[in-house]
This record gives C-alpha cells, structure tokens and sequence, in this order.
C-alpha cells in the first residue's frame, strides 16, 4: 500500500511539472497551447475557459488536475485532435518497439552472461570489453550502421518505415543493445557471486549438470540485482526509443513527440511525458510485486526490502 | 587493474580531445564550413581523411570542430548539475527530517520521467538550441548528483576519522580541506566525469533529432542526422562522426571507471 501511495505521489508530482512548464513557457499561454497553428477567436476563447485561464493560478492547477483525473489530456490544436487520440494512433507501433527491444535485451544479456560466467580470460575479456563499448555506442549511430550494412548493402530487411515483424528487427536490435550490454555485466557478476555459493556444490554434488545448474539455480539468483536497474532501464527505453522512431522513420510516440516540440505542440509533449511517467511507475510496482515471486526469501518479510 | 592499457589510451585520447577542443587549429587547418561543390560526397583520401559531406566540406575538419561543442556541452551540463546537486544534496543531509523528506520525494518526481524526455520538455518550453540542451541534460542530470552528495554526507559526517581529527586538536578548515572535501567529493566527481560522456551522449541525440545546434554548426549528432539522406551512396558522412562520439563517451566512461576504483579503494582503506 506504501508503494502505491508513492507511486500516485510521484504521478502527481509529474503533472505538477508538466502544469509548471505549460506556465514557464515565455508569451501568452494560449499561444503556448496552440503552438503553430492558427485559430479562430472562438477558439482562443474555449481555450481560455478550458483551461480556466481567466481563474487563479490554483483553480486552473485544480482544473488540470481533475481534467487528468477525468482521463482527458487535452487537445491538440497543430494535430487538430484530441491528445489521447493521436496517441491512441501512435501507441501500437511504439508498443511493438518497445516489446522487441525489450525482448532482445532480456534475451542477449542472459545468453551472453551464461556463456561467459566464470569463463576463462579469452572468453569474458572480449566479452566485458564488447559490453562497455556497446553502452557507449549512441542508439542512433547504431541504427544508422545496420540500416546502412543490414538494409542497404545485404537487403535482408526493409530499410525506411516498414512495419510488421521484418521491420522490427533492426530497431529492435539498436534500442536493446545498449541495455542488453548493462543487463549481461549485472548478470554475469551476479551469477559468478552465486556460483560460489554452498547450495551451487551441493547441486553439483546431486550430480546436476553445469548447465542445469546455471540455468536452473544461479540465474535466479542472479536476477535479483537487475531489479535495482528497473528505474534505469525504463528510461533507457523510453528515451531510446523516440531516437529509433526517427532514425528507422518508424511511426509511433516518439516520432510524434519529435514532431509536437518542432511546432511547438504542448499538450502532446506534457501529455506524452505523462505516459511515460506512469510507465515508469507501473514497471516498478510490477517489478515491487514481482520481486518476491523471484526471492521467496522476502515472501514473509516484504517489509524488511525497502 | 586489468585494462591499464585501455586506461592509459582513454587519457592519452581525452588530452588529444581537449587539445582539439582548445586549439582545432593543431589537427586541422581546413575551414569546417568551406564547401566545394567540386567535390561533393568524395570519399576519404590524402586530402580529406574522412572524405566530404553533401557540401564538399572536409568531414575530418568537421569531427575536428565539433570536439569543442561536444565537451562544451558535456562539460557544462555536468558542471551545472554537479554544482546544484550538491547544494540540494547537502541541504537535504543537513535540514532535518522534513526537509529531507521532501527533497527525496522531488527527486523521486524527477526521476520518474525517462531522461530524453525530460531534457525535451526543458526544449519545449524554451525552445531549441545549444544552451537550453545544456539547461535541460544539467535539470536531468542534478537528482543523481544530489542522492549521491546526500549520501556522501551522512556517511562522512558519523566518520571517526573526524573525531580523531578533532581530537588531535586540527582546525576546522584542516578537517574540511584534508577530510570532508576529498571524501566527499570523490565519488561526485567520478559520478560527474562519467555524468560527462551521457551528457555527450544525449546532447548529440538532441541534435540528431534537430533540437541542439542548429545547421551550418558542425556538431557530431547533426552531421549524423544529414548523413542519413545520403548513406545509399556514401558511409563515410555517417561512419566519423559516430566513431567520433562513441570513443569520446568511451573514453570518458573507461576513465571514470578507473577513478571510481581509485576513490572506492581509498574509502575502504
């Protein structure tokens, strides 16, 4: 219950901001709502009312608060739609991008620190050294090499804009290499922490084999510290991703995002920051709930973790 | 210790950046902005080691030029954030329990929202270009400095050295510069130094997207950005400048990685 009231205290912080920000912006704040676009008076002055510009500061704070409450996030004046339903449009592609970035992070990572778990130097050393360049590597230079090798000179994907599975690869693979390589160096230094541990000898002794043992004992174990880097990877997605969506010219939120700051769209942008704050705050209740699930040491105690 | 050489090699590569970023003049004498439309998208040669862009202008000239904008705003923005979180951190250690309570509870807020998106709501209220990149990575970048500085003083301020310290009868500006200030500060500046290379990072996503510098400025992400209406026909425009960038943020990381050990080494001790 503790974490949920947080979690509902952080969301409210987040639409404090957004609400800051709308008031940050220099010039008239309808100017700021409508971004490029032009509209009638009548419009200017629905806004106005919308918005209770007309009112104290706090009544169009409490106006916002409870229009959010209501689900509505606004209108967009440059889409000439609401904000929910441009990102209704957008969300299933950024959705599949996310999912296969996540997907091939998961997967990699845990691949490659089994492989390379208490290896000898001339396996782990490429690997570690491969892990710190790949985090170092911009998402978006790496998009652009494998659209240039993959696309270009191979033709095994479509290049520019395609959707469905076959589209999906390439950004997929430039959105989770970077935290594919965080998650394997946590994973790996994890399972080699475990693999010292008495039950591991007392596995073995049982006669299970190496792999077995990793596989089903270490690893599980060695999750665990991932979960402290739930916070960090969420924003490594949610960033990567408006930067994929415009190196592949994918649609989806980020693209839209892109696009809502160059005309000066505010609604859309505050709107979308919002998603994902409540993205980021979800992820980590689920993971919260999930964690005893992993370490059903913490089953009786949940209170003790904080 | 076991990567010496790729410590040694990534400060060896931050003094050649630093050079460039200082004196550009040193590695290269071409103007970065002098296009040739005689020779437009030729590829690297004894003439123009990374080939030219769109324009013919000399791409070795450009990665050359762009050193400067890259730690400049890396720099700053590091600089700026280091600086505010440490006065927000120390506040939060030092105010009493309310306080703390609800610096935490901000930072939580800040930390809630995916960096990129934060640093483009900065842009969206005060509109692109190079400072309001700086503002936003620093606005980022400042609730990691201000947990860490939180923690840093708490821990040192039950430490029995300053006890000793104390009790052997050293004044107070001794205690603070000989103890308070290097343990401290050390892992601030390693989390600062390696705050660095993301800042790098994310500000040349910025102007990748077309939200950072604006155009003809030769800065890496931006140079990226127009390679792509050209990689069917030329890689060299989007290989440099990625390279460019990728070994700059891995330097940057590789150093602060050593300093970490070398600060963690001496707490411990």
């Amino acid at each position: 219950m503790r974490r949920v009231a947080s979690a509902v205290l952080v969301l409210w912080g987040a639409v404090t901001v957004t609400f800051l920000a709308l008031h940050l912006i220099p010039g008239s704040i309808v100017d700021a709502i409508i971004g490029q676009s032009r509209v009638t008076p009548e419009i200017r002055a629905q806004i106005i009312q919308d918005y209770s510009l007309d009112k104290p500061l706090w009544q169009q704070y409490l106006g916002y608060l409870g229009r959010l409450l209501h689900g509505d996030l606004g209108h967009s004046y440059n889409q000439g739609v609401a904000v929910s339903t441009a990102l209704e449009q957008q969300a299933g592609s950024t959705f599949a991008l996310l999912l296969g970035g996540v997907a091939f992070a998961l997967v990699g990572s845990v691949v490659v620190a089994v492989a390379t778990a208490n290896r000898p130097r001339w396996i782990r050393g490429p690997a570690a050294t491969a892990e710190v360049v790949s985090v170092a590597v911009p998402s978006f230079w790496l998009g652009i090499l494998l659209l240039t090798v993959f696309s270009f000179r191979l033709h095994w994907f479509p290049a520019i804009g395609a959707n469905g599975f076959n589209g999906l690869v390439l950004p997929s693979i430039a959105l989770g290499l970077a935290p594919a390589a965080m998650l394997s160096q946590v994973l790996r230094q994890g399972l080699e922490r475990v693999l010292e541990e008495p039950f591991i000898i007392t596995a073995r002794a049982r006669g299970l084999r190496s792999a077995a043992v990793l596989l089903r004992h270490a690893l599980r174990h060695a999750v665990l510290p991932v979960v402290t880097l739930t916070g960090w990877l969420v924003g490594a997605f949610v960033s990567g991703a408006v930067v994929i969506e415009s190196v592949f010219s994918r649609q989806g939120l980020g693209h839209l995002t892109v696009g809502a700051i160059s005309q000066r769209d505010f609604p859309l942008v505050a709107a979308i920051v919002l998603i994902s704050a409540l993205v980021y705050v979800v992820v980590n209740l689920a993971v919260d709930a999930l964690y005893p699930l992993l370490d059903p040491r913490l089953r009786k105690a949940p209170e003790v973790v904080r | 210790m076991r990567s010496r050489p790729g410590v040694v090699l990534s400060f060896v590569f931050l003094f050649v950046l630093a050079l460039a970023a200082i004196w550009p003049h040193l590695f290269s004498a071409t103007d970065p902005n002098a296009a040739d439309i005689q020779s437009t998208l030729s590829p690297p040669s004894g003439q123009h080691w990374f080939g030219t862009d769109q324009n013919g202008r000399d791409i070795y000239a450009r990665v050359v030029t762009g050193v400067r904008l890259s730690l400049l705003i890396g720099v700053t923005a590091s600089a700026l954030a280091l600086i505010a979180g440490s006065a927000i951190g120390v506040l939060a250690a030092q105010g009493g329990r309310v306080l703390n309570t609800v610096v935490n509870r901000l930072l939580d807020i800040f930390l809630s929202i995916p960096g990129l998106l934060l640093v483009l709501l900065v842009i969206a209220v005060l509109g692109p270009g190079v400072r309001n990149s700086i503002i936003g990575l620093a606005l980022v970048t400042t609730p990691g400095y201000a947990r860490v500085v939180r923690g840093e003083v708490i821990r040192i301020r039950g430490a029995a050295y300053l006890e000793a310290a104390k009790a052997l009868g050293w004044s107070r500006p001794q205690i603070v510069l000989r103890h308070l200030v290097p343990n401290a500060l050390g892992p601030v500046l390693v989390l600062a130094t390696i705050g660095i290379g993301a800042a790098i990072s994310i500000g040349s996503s910025l102007s990748f997207l077309g939200l950072g510098p604006q155009a003809p400025t030769a800065e890496w992400g931006a140079m990226l950005s127009s390679s792509r209406d050209y990689f069917t026909v030329a890689w060299w425009p989007a290989i440099f400048p990625g390279l460019a960038i990728t070994a700059t943020v891995l330097a940057i990381t590789v150093a602060g990685q050593f300093l970490q050990l070398r600060v963690e080494g001496r707490s411990q001790a």
